[in-house]
């Protein structure tokens, strides 16, 4: 990147790209001071991209963390143990309802980065508020589902099927938890300094995780819940 | 942002180009209202359809259904909330992302698929087929 706008400020000097570096620093003397500022944007605006692009591959990679915590449901899932089956132990209104707070949250949560991007720290602040509302409420129903269920002898050392429905279930609660501490770290940032490169470029990230664990979620409902029960 | 961009697109001419890929960037980057509202739409609608054909014990194809449905849904996430195209910005992204498919795939199919050959193969006396 940093050769393409160094080489077009050349111009007609036409650099060699060897000696790219040291054209910059020519040219970073010559250039106005407007331009020396529109350096500094593209180069943060790199940084965040790379910062981005990085978070997104720490995505992924808990991506395949799930991916084998729902592969080790999928073959357990049938071994109860003479334990409780799904069908007995799941209630699909209950399930539906944690769905939609989380759905609508990862909705707010878009809505929270389209209000950074207006620089609207009021919207950003309200959004993300009610984002933490949701996520709390969605947390507070799954520690309420689990409880509900070791009281009933249905705790993860009962059978294989509940031990990697509770490893799958609760490893995605405790993503969602930590999102929350994030999303809270976030609004205090928010609020003391404003949205300067380094906010924004977390926020970003956040925004990333947030609906990157609903994806998840699609994955948990339909395949744990709904195949559950069907 | 914006008047950063201002400031940059009113530098002919590699300011218009760079002043492109900010905005770009910065549309790949946040989306907009309409996009995360279609989105949200949709995946309201992928929701209730499973949620419903299940809860009113709708006739055999279910599991099929479900399936259709949930990937359907991902879909919908990917393209309308973390905003992935195919534009040059998110090559690689999108690089990464099939790259992870493809894996969840092979994690997936490989680890039903070797327990249930294994399953058939060490347990004759039960019934094959129940697993999975």
């Amino acid at each position: 990147m940093s050769t393409g706008p160094i080489t077009a400020r050349g111009g007609a000097l036409a650099f060699k790209p060897g000696y790219a570096d040291n054209a910059a620093d020519a040219l970073r003397d010559l250039r106005p001071a407007s331009e020396t500022t529109d350096f500094e944007l593209e180069h943060h605006h790199d940084a965040a991209g790379t910062a981005q692009l990085g978070f997104w591959v720490y995505l992924m990679s808990d991506c395949l963390l799930f991916a084998g915590l729902f592969a080790t449901y999928s073959v357990l899932h049938v071994r109860t143990a003479g334990g409780p089956t799904p069908q007995s132990l799941f209630d699909l209104p209950y399930v539906l309802a944690e769905t939609v707070f989380l759905l609508v949250s990862s909705f707010t949560c878009g809505l929270a980065t389209l209000a950074m991007g207006r620089r609207s720290r009021r919207a950003t602040l309200g959004w993300l508020a009610v984002t933490f509302a949701l996520g709390i409420a969605f947390v507070g129903m799954e520690v309420h589902e689990f409880a509900h269920m070791v009281a009933d002898n249905a705790g993860p050392d009962r059978s294989a099927f509940l031990s990697s429905f509770f490893t799958l279930v609760a490893t995605h609660g405790l993503h969602v938890t930590c999102g929350l501490v994030w999303m809270a770290i976030m609004m205090v940032l928010v609020v003391k300094k404003g949205f300067t490169p380094s906010t924004e470029s977390r926020l970003n990230c956040l925004s990333l995780f947030w609906h990157f664990l609903d994806i998840i979620w699609v994955g948990v409902f339909s395949l744990v819940y709904l195949f559950g029960v069907s | 942002m914006s008047v950063a961009n201002e400031a940059i697109v009113g530098h002919a001419p590699h300011g218009a180009i760079h002043g492109r890929a900010h905005v770009s960037a910065h549309g790949a980057a946040h989306g907009s209202r309409k996009s995360y509202i279609v989105g949200f739409l949709l995946a309201i609608a992928l929701t209730l359809v499973p949620f419903g054909l299940v809860m009113t014990h709708a006739p055999v194809g279910t599991p099929l259904l479900i399936a259709v449905f949930a990937l359907a849904q991902i879909m919908v996430h990917i393209v309308y909330f973390l905003h992935v195209d195919r534009s040059a910005e998110q090559r690689w992204n999108l690089t990464a992302l099939l790259f992870t498919a493809i894996v969840v795939c092979i994690i997936l199919g490989g680890s039903l698929w070797i327990m249930h050959n294994l399953y058939v193969n060490m347990m004759p006396g039960m019934m094959p087929g129940s697993m999975g």
